[in-house]
This record gives C-alpha cells, sequence and structure tokens, in this order.
C-alpha cells in the first residue's frame, strides 16, 4: 500500500497535466485552425469581386490577406503538427486500443492538409505567375480542403463523443472496423456543420475588427470600408444561421449524449418539466442563484415541457463531468455571446437594408471591434462544453481519461515550457501582421512584405 | 504480399519522402546556421531561402502522414514508440515547433530579432534529424518493447541511436547540399555552386564516416538488422554506395549533372534496404508486421487514402513546382 500510493497519486496528477497541456495546445490551435477554414474563403470573395467589377482596393486587400492567411497557416501548421505528437506522448493508451478506428478519419484529412498546405503556397506564388482568373481559381481548392479537413478531425472529435463503427473481442481490443460508420458517427454531422459555421463567424468577425479599429482611428477610406465589410458580411450572414443549428446541436447532444446535456444545462434529478438556468452556481444536487425559467429545459429539449430530461443522477458520481458550475457557465457564455453577435449582425442588416450603408454611430464600430474578441470567447467556451462534457471519458463509455493517459513523468513542465513557447509564437505572429499592416500604410503599392511561402524578391540577374 | 505489409510499406514511403525532402529542408538549416555572417555567407542564405521557401510545409506534412498511418494501421507500435522514446520524440516536436517558427517569420520580424530567430532555425534544423534519427535507431537495435513502456533513457541513448542520430544529420546535410549545388547553378551562380560543392563533399565525408560507425553498431546491437542488411538488403546498399560514391567522383571533377537523382537514389536506396533488413518486423525482434496491423478495413482505408493523396497531391506539388521555378509575369 505504501508502494501504491504515490503511485496513484502519480497518475492522478499526471492526467490533470495532461488534460491541461491538450487543453491548451487544442485551444490555441482551434482559432487558428477557423482561420485555416474561413479565411481563404473571405480572400477569394475579395479576389472575386476585385476581377468581376475591376475594382482595385479589392484586389489590394485579396493580395494582402493571402499573405495573412499564409502567416496564420504557418502558425496552425506548427501548433498542429503538436497535437498529433501529443496523441502518442500524452494518450498512448487510447491510440493503442483505439487508434485503427479513430485515426481513418485523420488519415482522410492528411490530404486535405496536404492539399490546402500546397495550393496556399500555389496562391501566393501566382500573384505575378499566373493571369486572373486562373490565379482565382487556384485558390478555391484551399478553401475546399479547409472545409474537407475540418469535416474530418471534427469526425474523429465526435467518435470520441459518440463512438461508433467497430466490434470489440474478448479482451476488450477493437476486433473489427466499419470506417463509414466510424466517420458518419451521429455526433459529426452536427458537430460539423457547427464548427463549420463558427470558423466564418471567428474569422469575419476577427478580420473585420482589425479594420473596425482602423475606422475608428481616422482611416475611413474605401479600402478600410470593404476591409471590414467583406468579412463582417460573411459572419453576420453566419450568426444567425448559428443559433438555427447551435439549438439543433443541443438538442443532439441531449438525445445522444445526456450526461454532458445535463451537465451543461445543471440538470441533477431526471423528470420532466426542467427548468432552465441562466447563470448560477451548481451544487450539492442544487443550482444556486442564477435566473430560474421553469419547464424551459424541457421545452428547448424536445419542444414540450413535459419532456423528461436525464439529470446527473441517471449515471453514478464518478461517471459525472467534473467542475459543473464551470461547464454550465461556458455553456450559457456560448449561448449568450452567440446572440449577442447575432444581435449586431441584425443591427448590420437593418442599417445596410435602409441605407446601403454602415450604422453611423462610432457604437457601431467599437461593437465591431468587440466582436472579434466575443467569436474567440465563444468558440472557446463551447469547445469547454464538449471536451470537459466528456469526462471523465475519452472515448464516451469505453476508455476513461484516466485510462488512457501516460505515465511519463514532467508534463507539468512540458506545459510550462510550451505555454512560454506559444505566447512567443502569438506575439511574433501579431508582431509580423502588424509589421505587414504598417509596410502597406507607409509604402503603399509598392511594399512587399516577405510573408512565409512568398517568393523572394526577384534577384539581381547575374552580372 | 498482405494488406499489413502493404500498409507497412505505404508507411515507408512516406518515411522516405520524408527523410529525403524533409531532410534537405534540415540540411539547408544546417547550412543556414554554418554559413556565418560574411558577405557569401549572406548570398548562400539567399540561395536556400529561394530554394525551400515554396515547398517547406508542403515537405513536412510528410511527417504528419507518416504518424497517422503509423497509429491508425499499427497502433500498438505507435504506442510502443511513443510510451518509450517519449523524450526523444518530445524534443523532435520541440525542433519541429522551432524550426517551422524560425524559418516562417525570420524575414518578417524586425531587425533586432531577425537574427535569433535565423540561429533558433539553424540550430533546431540540426536537432530535429538528430532526435528522428535516435527513434529509428532504437526501433531498429530491438529497444521498443511490443508492449511499450521501455527504458525511456538507456533505449536512445546507446550506441546504435546516437549513430543514427548523427547520421540523420550528416545525410540531410548531403542531400541538402547536393540541391544547392544544382540550384545555384541553375541561377548561374558559379562561386556559389562550388561553395556548396565544398561543403556537400565534407558532409559526404562525414556520413560515410558514420555509416560505417553504423555498420558496426548494428552489427553490435542489431544483429538482426545486420544479418538481413548483408544478405536480402544487399543489392539496396550496394546501390545506394554505388550512387553515393558516383556522385562524390562527380563533385570532386566539378560536373553537377547527375547529381541531384544519384544523392535521391542513395538515400532511398539505403531506407528501403532497411525495409527489407526488418521485414517482417515492425519492432525487431518482438514485434512482426501482421501481429501489429490493426483491424483489416482500417487497412483498406489507408491503402485507399493513400491511393486517394498519390493522385490528388502528387500533379499539385508538380505545379507548385513548375510555378516556384517560373519567373514573375511581366
Amino acid at each position: 500500500m505504501l508502494q501504491l500510493t504515490p503511485l496513484v497519486a502519480d497518475s492522478a496528477s499526471n492526467l490533470l497535466a495532461a488534460r491541461t497541456q491538450m487543453g491548451f495546445t487544442l485551444g490555441f490551435h482551434i482559432v487558428l485552425a477557423c482561420f485555416g477554414v474561413a479565411f481563404p474563403a473571405m480572400m477569394l470573395i475579395a479576389e472575386y469581386r476585385g476581377r468581376r467589377h475591376g475594382d482595385e482596393q479589392a484586389l489590394r486587400l485579396a493580395r494582402r490577406w493571402s499573405k495573412a492567411v499564409a502567416v496564420l497557416f504557418a502558425v496552425g501548421a506548427v501548433s498542429g503538427t503538436v497535437l498529433s505528437f501529443e496523441f502518442g506522448l500524452l494518450w498512448p493508451r487510447m491510440m493503442d486500443r483505439f487508434g485503427d478506428a479513430f485515426g481513418i478519419a485523420f488519415a482522410i484529412e492528411g490530404i486535405f492538409f496536404f492539399l490546402e498546405a500546397i495550393f496556399i503556397a500555389i496562391y501566393i506564388y501566382g500573384w505575378d505567375r499566373l493571369s486572373g482568373w486562373a490565379h482565382f481559381w487556384t485558390g478555391i481548392p484551399i478553401a475546399i480542403s479547409g472545409i474537407g479537413g475540418a469535416f474530418s478531425v471534427i469526425a474523429a472529435n465526435a467518435w470520441m463523443n459518440t463512438p461508433a463503427g467497430f466490434t470489440l473481442g474478448p479482451d476488450g481490443a477493437v476486433e473489427s472496423v466499419r470506417p463509414v460508420d466510424v466517420i458518419f458517427n451521429t455526433s459529426t454531422f452536427h458537430e460539423f456543420v457547427h464548427m463549420w459555421v463558427a470558423a466564418y463567424i471567428v474569422t469575419g468577425f476577427v478580420v473585420a475588427s482589425v479594420y473596425a479599429v482602423a475606422m475608428l482611428r481616422g482611416r475611413r477610406d474605401r479600402y478600410h470600408r470593404l476591409g471590414f465589410v467583406i468579412p463582417f458580411t460573411v459572419a453576420a450572414i453566419a450568426a444567425p444561421i448559428q443559433l438555427v443549428v447551435g439549438d439543433a446541436a443541443a438538442r443532439d447532444v441531449f438525445n445522444d449524449q445526456p450526461t454532458k446535456f445535463a451537465a451543461m444545462e445543471c440538470v441533477y434529478e431526471t423528470g420532466d418539466d426542467q427548468t432552465e438556468y441562466i447563470g448560477g452556481i451548481c451544487k450539492d444536487g442544487k443550482v444556486k442563484g442564477g435566473i430560474a425559467l421553469p419547464g424551459v429545459d424541457s421545452l428547448l429539449a424536445d419542444f414540450s415541457t413535459s419532456t423528461v430530461v436525464k439529470g446527473l443522477d441517471s449515471v453514478p458520481p464518478n461517471d459525472r463531468p467534473p467542475s459543473p458550475t464551470f461547464l454550465h457557465w461556458a455553456f450559457d457564455a456560448m449561448v449568450g455571446l452567440g446572440f449577442a453577435m447575432a444581435a449586431l449582425a441584425a443591427w448590420f442588416g437593418f442599417a445596410w437594408w435602409r441605407r446601403r450603408d454602415l450604422p453611423r454611430t462610432p457604437w457601431f464600430l467599437r461593437a465591431g471591434a468587440v466582436a472579434g474578441i466575443a467569436a474567440v470567447l465563444t468558440l472557446e467556451s463551447g469547445w469547454m462544453v464538449t471536451e470537459i462534457g466528456r469526462q471523465p471519458f475519452i472515448v464516451h463509455g469505453f476508455m476513461r481519461t484516466a485510462e488512457a493517459v501516460t505515465p511519463a513523468k514532467g508534463i507539468w513542465w512540458v506545459f510550462g515550457l510550451t505555454v512560454a513557447i506559444y505566447v512567443a509564437l502569438a506575439l511574433v505572429a501579431a508582431v509580423v501582421l502588424r509589421g505587414m499592416a504598417r509596410q502597406w500604410r507607409e509604402e503603399g503599392d509598392g511594399a512587399e512584405p516577405e510573408a512565409p511561402y512568398s517568393p523572394p524578391p526577384e534577384p539581381e540577374p547575374a552580372p | 504480399m498482405s494488406k499489413a505489409d502493404l500498409a507497412a510499406a505505404i508507411l515507408w514511403i512516406g518515411v522516405t519522402l520524408y527523410a529525403t525532402f524533409g531532410g534537405a529542408d534540415f540540411g539547408a538549416g544546417m547550412w543556414d546556421l554554418l554559413a556565418g555572417g560574411s558577405e557569401r555567407g549572406e548570398r548562400a542564405r539567399e540561395r536556400i531561402d529561394v530554394s525551400i521557401a515554396p515547398v517547406w510545409e508542403a515537405n513536412h506534412v510528410w511527417l504528419i502522414f507518416v504518424l497517422v498511418v503509423l497509429w491508425t494501421a499499427f497502433p500498438s507500435t505507435f504506442s510502443a514508440v511513443m510510451t518509450t522514446l517519449y523524450i526523444p520524440l518530445a524534443l523532435a516536436a520541440l525542433g519541429i515547433v522551432l524550426r517551422g517558427s524560425g524559418f516562417a517569420f525570420r524575414h518578417a520580424l524586425p531587425g533586432p530579432v531577425r537574427d535569433p530567430a535565423t540561429r533558433v532555425f539553424g540550430i533546431s534544423s540540426v536537432l530535429t534529424p538528430f532526435f528522428m534519427g535516435t527513434v529509428v535507431g532504437a526501433i531498429a537495435s530491438g529497444e521498443v518493447p511490443a508492449a511499450g513502456d521501455g527504458d525511456p533513457i538507456s533505449s536512445w541513448t546507446g550506441l546504435m541511436p546516437v549513430v543514427t542520430g548523427v547520421l540523420f544529420v550528416a545525410t540531410s546535410a548531403y542531400v541538402a547540399a547536393v540541391f544547392l549545388v544544382r540550384d545555384s547553378g541553375a541561377a548561374g551562380d558559379e562561386e556559389l555552386q562550388r561553395y556548396f560543392i565544398r561543403r556537400a563533399l565534407a558532409a559526404a565525408l562525414v556520413a560515410g564516416g558514420a555509416a560505417l560507425a553504423g555498420v558496426f553498431a548494428l552489427h553490435a546491437d542489431a544483429r538482426y538488422v545486420y544479418d538481413r542488411l548483408t544478405s536480402e538488403g544487399l543489392p539496396l546498399v550496394i546501390l545506394s554506395g554505388a550512387c553515393g560514391l558516383a556522385a562524390l567522383g562527380l563533385l570532386t571533377r566539378g560536373i553537377t549533372t547527375a547529381i541531384r537523382p544519384l544523392a535521391v537514389v542513395a538515400v532511398v536506396a539505403v531506407i528501403w534496404g532497411f525495409f527489407v533488413a526488418q521485414f517482417p518486423y515492425m519492432l525487431p525482434t518482438t514485434l512482426r508486421i501482421g501481429e501489429a496491423a490493426g483491424a483489416s478495413a482500417t487497412l483498406t482505408s489507408v491503402i485507399v487514402v493513400f491511393v486517394a493523396a498519390a493522385v490528388t497531391v502528387l500533379p499539385s506539388l508538380g505545379l507548385l513546382y513548375v510555378l516556384s521555378q517560373r519567373r514573375a509575369l511581366e
């Protein structure tokens, strides 16, 4: 027993360290992944507008955005590579047991990632080497592979929530796999659509926020206006759609992952006519404080107050997700911010419908500047609900996260180093992007700041 | 050939492409590190940039490919390697992060931090292939138990892993120098071409020395691989040696035609010699390919995905290559 105690303590602290490490690196990467999925689409909208209507400003935006896309893709490729190492370094037991089911979607993702990397380079090289529409068309594979890559990775994550498509042998090992069922498990569709739309919202509002700040500082020329309007419009179309998609996703979670649903809505006791709580502290089987809306939780779950919602009491205490209050708040934050962004989109839509112009008050641009931060917070909250809500399982119902974790020591040290490097990486990316912006502002069209993948300046002809 | 063998061959194709092209990128980083601050060093750096800028990301996607195929088709091997060799693997991952960001940003950064970024890029270009090499050497010498959880330190600090690490570094440097000889020749810079010829020769000598040491290390620590490498694998070893020597002979005479294919064949042949020598083991001599393989339908998926990748990725890479060689439209 004396021997065993430190071992157990060790593995518990390893679990927390590994989860923290994974959560941090995923949380970092997911923002860049959004840009990888949606930024190329906005760049192509700008290029299309530029070529179709001979709009020089739009073309200039497309060209400059392509360099920002390259910077963000370069950082995302690095943080994504780290994640593939982490599957093995942090969760070797899961990969050992389920790699041949879990991995299939990643194998497909590999192709999309590869194509995206190649076509980003082609697109950037092509600005001066391909003519007109030919250049535009080389951008299309970037946008498509971004979507395909997102679908594959989401399919793998969805599989962890609602595992399907495999049979276990008597020893608990995977015996046979049905790849199509693995990829199209019950959560794949709603998770993918939810994330896909989210990528457009996050990228749209973040890019628009940059131009909102510039316009608030007085740079209100057509170039900055266009830089605001294109991404903002994309996000403003996506934000109200997301309310519908998110609502449908929550009902899927209610049906397929009742424990997660109970945790995010803070439902302790199974029963009908469940109260919806907004905010509040979830403790000792009760919700303290917060706004209580009687019956609304049942109503949202299946359109009737008589809908029975399973509570956390439907599973043994050690099968319940940790930190219920945090989870509940993360869910409420996601929903609340989602509504706020949809309201901002409606404001914009109304003004555009009435006057073909942005709302005149500076408060609109201020809100636009904040929307970028809000969108990222919403994204992170949503992922925390998905991931923490699945705990204590890594493969829901089949393997606990504690069983999957590596026994290797020193993860907290690695975590410390990772935080330091990622903070530095984020700072460097920010410095580089700001430096590009400054150079464009000061030198105008002649400026060709160097970006990853971009051709070096034409060398002097050899004497 | 069973489906599992085919999946193993696909894995090995990924390893080959990563070792050759990713390796050339690492080697270029090394030459960048060693170029010094002189005016000639600056010119060498510019040449290195021109050569790797368009392809550096695509070359490293092969690593993701290798990892994904390994964990999907051979999950137990992946887990055994990861639970034993986590220290060199984590260090290689660190090297990849630093290398990728160092290269991506060194030009875009403002003056004062540009030099440190360049040095980070160069140093991690040496360390990453070294740690990757120790992983391969540890696997070849049977340091990774089939059930995983091998010794985290001694598994990769023995003679064979360390020699393999050095061999990886030297080979990367050699391939990179040969590519750069050809590229500076194509750009009409003869002085720079001679500069890289000298470096290619130096790297070839180090790589040859490491390869010889590797033979002794194999004999001592990896007897199964040694025996097969000197029998079934022998034709590939001879092919590799012949191409390597031929490239050397041409380089010393200042002839640069055909050196690139020769150098590539020399590297590819030795990688496949290893594949033959390890066959039919995934982890010599404790885990066979057939035992290590995952579910049958998964192997089929991996094979289908590989074919799809070949059909879509190769033409795209070709297009990128053509574009990067083309000058700007007027």
